[in-house]
């Protein structure tokens, strides 16, 4: 098959229940296809999983490609990247997107380094267009341009992959909307064989513990974080208190999960949580693009920091030049007051 | 039974403190003001070597690809306990993406022989792909245990290992030769020792290897074998949003929380 211009979305389940990093990427990759008048295909390695392939189908896909196979019940990278390595090799997509979960970002360079192409981690972005190159003066048409924060999120970086293909990029949970489900569209629902080599099974699972997140921020209406300026996990109580009285989640910068203030699953930014609150309140965050890349679609922002120079407040609705263990306790007070 | 590991480091800038002078006015990256330091990650993985070497016996090889400055790092590794060091520096590699990379990195492990661990930090500060240790696995023909945080045993030609999820933990068992992306959580790196510190002051024995001395192929390596390119770099520019000046007193403060009530915001 020669190369096509379809955008295929690597689907990502677990017990049964597809990933929302998945239908996220699902929703970016029509939008994607539709542009490049192409098709979007869902690919879904696992063990009986067809039952799922029908909703991704409502979710835009035009194909659904479903390997079902005892030995891919839990995810393990080798033979899950033997099925994607195949069905690259052999349908030539365009476009690859994984989720950047502890799944695709270990699945997606593994396939990418064997089809010999390019991969760009933690896109904020996904966008067609086209490229000059200065390396040949060739003008490439229609590539996926890969947006992502580089260097410590101090820049911007527009990536493009001009010749080899697919085109890779994995997108943390979060940054893409999803789309409602669509359950009168139709696609083609097609099983693919796979076949392994011995040496796929090297890996054996032995244990897994996976915790339901207690945290929900990505669909909190009001969260409020904490950064470095809250000092110590003391502080944190401070942020905690703030957040149930206005009936939030908690978030943290960073820098406070770096510092180990606070539990990473409260992370905030491109590596965390993107999140688009009704109201966020940023606590001695000073504001690096890596936490604004996560936060600063939210509705309502309102910046408390001591340094009036910080960041933060350029993009905050109401700014608090102060000192925290003043500024949140007169604002929990204030709440319980109201709610008298 | 000795173990012969390889640990993949790398020097990169210390983007968590970036200064004033680290940007210039274009938006460029002023790399000259800002400290090189040891990838902090790669100190874990350098750390879970030497704890196999400690018990099992063996031999620890950091491996590193980067300019001649870099020999930092691998002097740092030699002093904290490490046995043999290795550069790759070469016109040849510069401008090169991760899969270049990890290209470059597996031949020079092909020239270093047999060996029954690579360790490499999950990622490095200046880019966070973590992409490298899984290309370099592929390239290898190995498998790839990634975010590895604890090393449980070693017996049989299998290492048992635990690995940090998004939420979570799983314990695999897996045959070696394999290699281990290892995350921050995993157990610090030990001091430099002042005894090693004195001993490879003078000569640290570090070897320097070019692109023709690991057997690679020109096409693949640097920017020639990176099928990504940089589009644009954009200097993050802040858009002012219309804001108001909330005083931290009790009346300020109240006179917010009524008109995020009054304006449905929250409650």
């Amino acid at each position: 098959m020669s190369e096509t211009r379809n955008v295929w979305v690597f689907v990502e389940q677990d017990e049964g229940k597809t990933a929302d990093v998945s239908l996220e990427l699902m929703s970016k990759g029509r939008e994607l296809a539709d542009e490049l008048k192409s098709e979007l295909w869902a690919v879904l390695p696992g063990d009986g999983v067809g039952a799922l392939a029908s909703d991704l189908v409502a979710r835009g896909a035009d194909r659904v490609l479903y390997a079902e196979h005892r030995e891919l019940r839990q995810y393990r990278t080798l033979p899950y990247a033997r099925v994607l390595t195949a069905l690259v090799a052999e349908r030539r997509p365009y476009i690859l997107l994984f989720g950047a979960s502890s799944v695709g970002r270990d699945l997606a360079p593994r396939v990418a380094s064997a089809v010999r192409s390019g991969l760009t981690a933690d896109c904020t972005d996904l966008q067609i267009g086209d490229f000059e190159s200065q390396k040949d003066k060739q003008v490439y048409k229609d590539l996926l341009l890969q947006i992502r924060p580089a260097f410590g999120g101090n820049l911007i970086a527009t990536i493009v992959n001009p010749k080899h293909r697919p085109q890779m990029a994995t997108v943390r949970e979060g940054v893409m909307r999803q789309r409602p489900a669509d359950a009168s569209r139709k696609g083609t629902i097609e099983k693919v064989p796979c076949s392994f080599e011995p040496g796929d099974f090297a890996l054996e699972v032995l244990s897994r513990e996976v915790r339901a997140s207690t945290v929900k921020l990505k669909e909190a209406p009001v969260i409020v974080s904490g950064g470095m300026g809250v000092g110590d996990a003391e502080g944190f109580a401070l942020v905690r208190e703030l957040a149930a009285a206005m009936g939030g989640e908690v978030g943290a910068s960073r820098a406070a999960v770096d510092a180990g203030l606070i539990a990473k699953e409260h992370q905030v930014g491109q590596t965390g949580t993107t999140v688009r609150p009704r109201l966020y309140v940023a606590a001695g965050i000073s504001g690096a693009i890596q936490h604004r890349a996560g936060m600063a679609e939210s509705s309502k922002i309102i910046a408390v920091n001591t340094d009036p120079d910080a960041p933060i407040f350029q993009i905050a609705h109401y700014r608090i030049v102060g000192d925290l263990a003043q500024v949140l306790p007169l604002m929990t007070a204030a709440l319980r007051e109201k709610a008298k | 039974m000795p173990f012969r590991s390889i640990v993949l480091v790398k020097q990169v800038p210390d983007t968590k403190n970036i200064t004033g002078d680290a940007m210039t006015p274009e938006g460029t990256v002023n790399r000259a003001a800002l400290p090189a330091v040891f990838n902090p990650e790669d100190l874990n993985a350098l750390e879970m070597a030497l704890r196999i070497k400690d018990r099992e016996g063996g031999e620890v090889v950091v491996l590193t690809m980067g300019p001649p400055s870099a020999t930092e790092v691998l002097r740092e590794a030699l002093y904290r306990g490490a046995d043999r060091a290795i550069l790759l520096t070469d016109r040849k590699f510069a401008g090169a993406d991760t899969l270049a990379t990890s290209y470059t990195l597996a031949c020079a492990i092909g020239k270093i022989g047999a060996f029954d661990f690579v360790f490499a930090g999950r990622q490095a500060i200046d880019g966070d792909t973590a992409q490298v240790g899984p290309q370099t696995a592929e390239k290898l023909g190995i498998p790839q245990i990634t975010y590895a945080e604890s090393i449980e045993s070693v017996e049989g030609g299998h290492v048992v290992v635990r690995r940090a999820l998004d939420r979570g933990s799983e314990l695999v068992r897996c045959s070696l030769p394999c290699l281990l992306t290892v995350v921050g959580s995993a157990p610090a790196a030990r001091p430099a020792s002042v005894r090693r510190r004195i001993a490879y002051k003078r000569d640290a024995g570090i070897e320097s290897w070019t692109a023709a001395d690991i057997g690679a192929e020109e096409a693949r390596l640097g920017m020639a074998g990176s099928p990504t390119q940089v589009h644009k770099i954009n200097f993050v520019v802040l858009e002012g949003t219309e804001s108001k000046d909330v005083k931290p007193t009790a009346e300020g403060i109240a006179a917010l929380v009524d008109e995020l009530v009054r304006e449905y915001v929250i409650g």
